[in-house]
């Protein structure tokens, strides 16, 4: 028998073509006489558009047509790009047009679309777009806009107040009136944008015999995509196909429908020809989601022995200019608070802020990594408050493996109550400590200390909900050509669902997974799908792709123990066989089997069995389920030019089943990267004018090789109850918690000098600012010798 | 600048003239023109590294170099990277090993850089190999598959040089 | 070289074109767009370097990679090579041009502070004839450089009849191969008695050109060499009025100013004792 592959580090089918250079990214994709679009975009955050002029664009040699909002179908200057998440919270969720109507919101909104028969053509022609604009007055920071009488993001609101939730249980009110104490802390949170390495891109051609659109997006939803163009271009769903082929990453920004997608099937019909748009990076940094800021106003009750008796607080979450996303992020904030932990009350006010900037969406960590931040700082503070060690004050409050399953009391954005499958939170962080030696460091700490050298170490806790349901759609079919297919709404940017959904599939169907053909992210191969992201891939398309083989493999049976006229029991599957146990000889092929399934006439199907080697499963979960983790670090800070550095960082890392280890640790160390990013270098500045000040790699800052600390993964093993596998989601847990322990080790490396740090990212220029006078470290001059002449 | 000149060049091994315009840059010379897609632009100003490709054996970024300023040179490109008969490089069948790769963009510029520091028969140590690496940048993988697949093939180099 | 000076003369909104990797970025940011380039990597006169009597004349198309691996410039400037490993990165650095980073005049360019620390002369070459431009005029306003329009930076003269004992160059940047934020580089010769006999120092990212110190650099003549010496130059650094952007203060650059100091004239007085004492 073959042994089972998941569970195994099978090598990568992907890669085979992506180290030689055949990759397809969209740009890949080259057919002779496309069009290219490029965009005129708003150089101001807020301002009334009083006329545009594309007389000299038009007439610039290679131009085809420029287009405003005026020459888009009636539809689309009508109604803007349609919410994706409603939420009757939503008291004012603008939404941003195909292109600009009237007024625009944010630097990079586009306004003129400029097709021609080169990029470069299309910009040269963008140039002589002359646009008059009434420049309004700009409301930047989300904070600044709350305020009464703030600037107005959007002319005719009532306010820069896009949703006010709160979310609450227990009875916070007793338990701040009972508590020994209380510890307030405001945080500053901060996460730039996806930074993928390929910019957005979108490829659209219209066969005019068919009547049919072909769309090359750089997405991580093209099941998504393919609906937003049926709604906003009212198209039959035989009219429309998405393809996501080779994306260069998502993080979630490639998630949302943007306004340059919705052009290139009009342009592709209206010119004739293939047309498409590769974003540059200054687009990148000006018009694609973000997160960016948000600020936690927090309260944390204890009793004498530091055990929680509630939580309470507020967030302000920057929107930005408009809300197509709903409030997906800031609801995942509000309600990934407890974490780890039993906290019997609590009470937050999340309130969604309208700025002049552009709008903010997922990005990798969706939120949590912020409530996080908030909740293991002011853990970090308690304990230091009560003299208890920030590990202890943690134990003592974590949720048990015995209370599993475990309801929070909040409703999370699957619509859901947070209600925790299984995991052993106090085992991680025993684990962790254990590794990185915890107990042992404040004696290292103390000589390094003694030799001038500033050590600290610093932890966190995390759980994230993963596996967002509804489904994940997954057909396996086995052709009457014998071949293995496995088709599947999933579309992965770098995940390898190639590899591993064909390790699940291949164990339930006996064979190598290398055989098995796997097609993602296309709407013409599966009917349905929801796409990738949220780590919620192996949760659902794996159990989808377990589901679908296992069909298929009783399939196979059923109608080979029919063909050969021999009990099911006694048939196994072996290498692309149907044979009896102990007899290798009597069996049929695959092949054999499809050609019978797919219909030989005069050759009933036994009962039961429908026609078709084939089985489409769209496995629901019934809620998320639940990872967890914990990670360590020690930094080392020069406290005179105030750099960090990473001395060494331990990952706890529980995913349930692990379908590839390789993988999975390449997600997690991944993950890390953006943790470290999060916690020292990304920062996405805008000045008061709305104007982004960071529009490019010199400027915004993502972690090198050289920037990595050596990391060690651990894993444990709490199964999810809630799919067949057990499996759990493994993209984002090296996230999430990274900000949080490194902002916790820099505090502790700075402890002598008692600084306390409640913001992220955080420069070595706030280290020395924080620090005063002990920034000057060996050159401070002594108070003693200051008096002498010293030269 | 919208005027086209004459360009004659070696990719890969394989000889090449075309007219280009002069402001046209090398990695969409490479791109568009030749339909070697295996380069990638990234950022377009210089930082990322996913143009990375040799010029006469040197690794230069393909966005900051105008196509003309290729005449009469050698240009190789990570399609030209493995064998005629397509087995992988040792470099490459290291990136597979050791998970160097996820979604594969930046791949391409890693493998020039690393090409060029293997052809310069040098032992780095793991923290000037990772300096090496600074100016190629990846989202994905956190480096540590590309660092362990340069380890692995920079030992398996210095193995072969020594024995006997 | 006549036919370049010619062009530039005659051909309307040209520019010159030396590395590409500061000028081609602002191209294709299109915040840069000159209608015509005159490629100067086609003239091999500008790619040389040669001792030619007290001083290392380096062709302004010198590759900044070739600087790096050149003997002459071990021998003679290994304050040159201390800084250069620290510029950009090896693509950068085997396109990038000594005279396109001068020309260039990046507040934290390190060949830009080397030249100054080392008393640079550069020569540049118009139709009109030469000229020669001593580094501590080179920097007229944020990156502006002192040629005319017409001239070309020809090459660099650096003087090395007195090799300094010990040299540093201290930057701070966030990553490998950034931009400094600031950095300090020193040169310092002791006389018999391991006093300090003279002393070069330059600041570079504190304002738009690089800054020496020459309070700090008087004052320390006749020191011995000790933390106190240090501390008072450093504090002298702090001294100096720098820069204030939307990133970064100038109380931040400031202090940078004084604390690599410190560590620049430590490191670099460490070396000089080690070679004084070597070669007794």
């Amino acid at each position: 028998m073959r042994s089972p592959s998941v569970g195994h580090s099978s090598p990568r089918v992907e890669d085979h073509a992506l180290l030689r250079g055949r990759g397809q990214f969209v740009d890949d994709i080259q057919i002779p006489g496309t069009l290219h679009l490029a965009f005129v975009r708003s150089p101001h955050a807020h301002a009334r558009i009083a006329s545009i002029d594309t007389m000299a664009a038009q007439s610039l040699s290679g131009v085809v047509h420029v287009w405003t909002i005026d020459d888009l179908p009636r539809g689309l200057q009508d109604h803007p790009i349609p919410l994706v998440h409603p939420n009757p919270a939503i008291k004012q969720g603008f939404l941003p047009y195909v292109l600009a109507k009237g007024e625009v919101h944010y630097v990079g909104e586009p306004i003129v679309v400029v097709v021609a028969d080169s990029r470069a053509r299309a910009e040269d022609a963008a140039e002589l777009v002359l646009i008059d604009y009434e420049v309004l007055p700009a409301i930047s920071d989300c904070k600044d806009a709350i305020e009464e009488g703030a600037v107005l993001c959007h002319t005719q609101a009532s306010s820069n107040i896009a949703a006010r939730v709160p979310f609450s249980y227990g009875n916070t009110a007793q338990a701040f009136d009972d508590a020994h104490l209380v510890v307030k802390e405001s945080f500053f949170q901060h996460r730039g944008g996806s930074f993928f390495m390929e910019c957005r891109a979108g490829l659209a051609q219209y066969d005019s015999h068919l009547d049919q659109y072909t769309v090359h997006l750089g997405t991580q939803v093209p099941h998504q995509m393919k609906r937003f163009y049926m709604d906003m271009l009212e198209l039959g769903d035989q009219q429309i196909r998405v393809i996501a082929p080779d994306v260069g990453g998502g993080f979630g920004s490639k998630a949302p429908f943007y306004a340059e997608y919705a052009l290139l099937p009009l342009l592709a019909k209206a010119t004739g020809k293939p047309v498409k748009w590769i974003e540059d990076r200054f687009e990148n940094f000006t018009s694609t989601f973000q997160e960016r800021d948000q600020y936690w106003d927090m309260e944390l009750a204890l009793d004498v022995n530091g055990m929680i008796l509630g939580v309470q607080g507020r967030l302000l979450h920057d929107s930005g200019a408009y809300l197509p996303r709903g409030l997906i992020v800031q609801w995942i904030s509000a309600t990934t608070v407890p974490g780890p932990y039993v906290v019997p009350a609590f009470q937050m006010e999340m309130i969604s802020v309208l700025t002049n900037r552009v709008p903010t969406s997922a990005v990798r960590g969706a939120g949590r990594p912020q409530a996080i931040f908030a909740m293991e700082r002011l853990l970090d503070r308690a304990a230091q408050s009560l003299g208890i060690d920030r590990a202890e004050i943690r134990r003592r409050n974590f949720i048990q493996p015995e209370q599993m399953p475990y309801k929070v009391g909040l409703i999370y954005r699957d619509g859901k109550p947070v209600t925790y499958d299984s995991g052993d939170y106090p085992g991680s962080q025993d684990m962790a400590l254990k590794h990185i030696d915890y107990e042992s460091f404040k004696i290292e700490q103390a000589k390094a200390l003694a030799s001038g050298r500033h050590i600290g170490i610093g932890l966190a806790n995390y759980v994230e909900g993963t596996g967002l349901g509804p489904y994940e759609a997954v057909t396996i079919r086995i052709s009457t050509t014998g071949r293995v297919f496995l088709y599947t709404g999933a579309a992965p940017q770098g995940q390898s669902h190639h590899t591993t959904l064909a390790q699940i599939a291949a164990d339930q169907l006996g064979i190598d997974p290398a055989l098995i053909t796997v097609v993602t992210g296309d709407t013409a191969a599966v009917a349905m799908g929801v796409g990738t992201f949220a780590a919620r891939t192996a949760v659902n398309a794996g159990s989808s792709a377990h589901l679908a083989a296992l069909a298929v493999r009783e399939k196979i049976i059923k109608i080979a123990a029919a063909m050969m006229e021999v009990p099911e029991e006694d048939l196994e599957l072996e290498d692309g066989f149907v044979f009896v146990r102990g007899a290798k000889e009597l069996r049929k092929s695959f092949r054999e089997v499809a050609i019978i399934a797919g219909g030989v006439p005069g050759f009933s199907l036994p009962d039961g069995v429908s026609a078709g080697l084939e089985h489409l499963s769209t496995f629901s979960p019934k809620q998320s389920t639940y990872s967890n983790g914990t990670h360590a670090a020690i930094v080392e800070v020069d406290i005179e030019t105030g750099h960090v550095k990473i001395l060494r960082y331990v990952v706890v890392h529980d995913c349930g089943r692990v379908i590839n280890p390789k993988i999975v640790h390449g997600q997690v160390i991944g993950g890390v990267a953006h943790g470290i990013g999060n916690a020292f270098y990304e920062h996405m500045r805008y000045d008061r004018q709305g104007q982004p000040l960071t529009t490019h790699f010199g400027d915004y800052l993502l972690p090198m090789a050289s920037d990595m600390p050596p990391i060690e993964v651990l894993h444990m093993t709490s199964l999810s109850p809630l799919n067949p596998l057990g499996i759990k989601g493994a993209g984002e847990g090296g996230t999430l918690p990274a900000a949080a322990t490194l902002i916790s080790a820099v505090e502790d490396a700075l402890r002598p000098y008692g600084v306390k740090i409640n913001e992220s990212p955080l420069s070595p220029m706030k280290v020395v600012s924080l620090l005063g006078v002990h920034a000057l470290g060996k050159s401070h001059l002594p108070r003693v010798q200051a008096q002498e002449p010293v030269l | 600048m919208n005027t086209n000149q004459t360009l004659s060049l070696t990719v890969n091994g394989v000889e090449y003239t075309r007219e280009v315009p002069a402001r046209m840059n090398l990695v969409d010379f490479l791109r568009n023109e030749l339909h070697l897609t295996g380069s990638h632009v990234g950022c377009e100003h210089g930082v990322c590294g996913a143009c990375t490709v040799l010029v006469d054996g040197l690794s230069v970024r393909g966005c900051l170099m105008f196509a003309l300023q290729a005449q009469d040179c050698h240009v190789t490109t990570i399609e030209g990277l493995a064998d005629k008969d397509g087995a992988l490089s040792p470099l490459q069948a290291a990136f597979h090993d050791q998970h160097g790769l996820q979604c594969g963009f930046c791949t391409p510029g890693m493998l020039m850089t690393l090409q060029e520091l293997l052809n310069e028969g040098i032992t780095p140590t793991e923290d000037e190999l990772r300096e090496r690496l600074s100016g190629n940048l990846c989202r994905c993988t956190g480096y540590e598959g590309i660092v362990k697949a340069a380890l692995q093939v920079l030992q398996s180099q210095s193995n072969a040089e020594s024995a006997p | 070289m006549e036919e370049a000076l010619r062009l530039l003369n005659e051909t309307e909104e040209a520019c010159v074109l030396a590395g590409g990797q500061s000028l081609v970025p602002l191209m294709n940011f299109r915040l840069a767009a000159p209608k015509n380039l005159i490629d100067l990597n086609l003239i091999p006169e500008l790619n040389h370097m040669a001792q030619v009597g007290q001083n290392i004349h380096i062709g302004a198309m010198t590759r900044q990679r070739s600087l790096e691996y050149s003997p002459l410039i071990r021998e003679h400037l290994p304050v040159l090579q201390s800084a250069l490993i620290q510029v950009g990165h090896r693509q950068t650095r085997n396109r990038g041009t000594i005279g396109g980073s001068l020309c260039h005049l990046d507040p934290s360019a390190e060949l830009v502070a080397i030249c100054a620390l080392t008393d640079a002369v550069m020569h540049s070459l118009s139709l009109q004839g030469r000229r020669q431009i001593p580094a501590s005029d080179w920097a007229i306003g944020l990156m502006t450089n002192a040629l005319q329009p017409g001239e070309i930076l020809e090459y660099i003269a650096i003087p090395i009849d007195a090799p300094s004992h010990g040299h540093a160059y201290i930057e701070y940047a966030r990553r490998h191969g950034d931009f400094a934020i600031v950095a300090v580089g020193t040169r310092l010769w002791l006389d018999h008695n391991e006093r300090i006999a003279k002393a070069s120092i330059v600041l570079s990212g504190i304002s738009a050109g690089p800054v020496r110190l020459k309070n700090a650099e008087v004052a320390l003549i006749g020191a011995t060499g000790s933390q106190s010496t240090w501390q008072a130059a450093a504090e002298l650094a702090q001294q100096t009025p720098a820069m204030q952007d939307e990133q970064i203060t100038a109380e931040y650059r400031q202090h940078l100013a004084r604390v690599l100091s410190y560590r620049s004239l430590e490191s670099a007085h460490q070396m000089a004792l080690r070679t004084k004492r070597a070669s007794a």
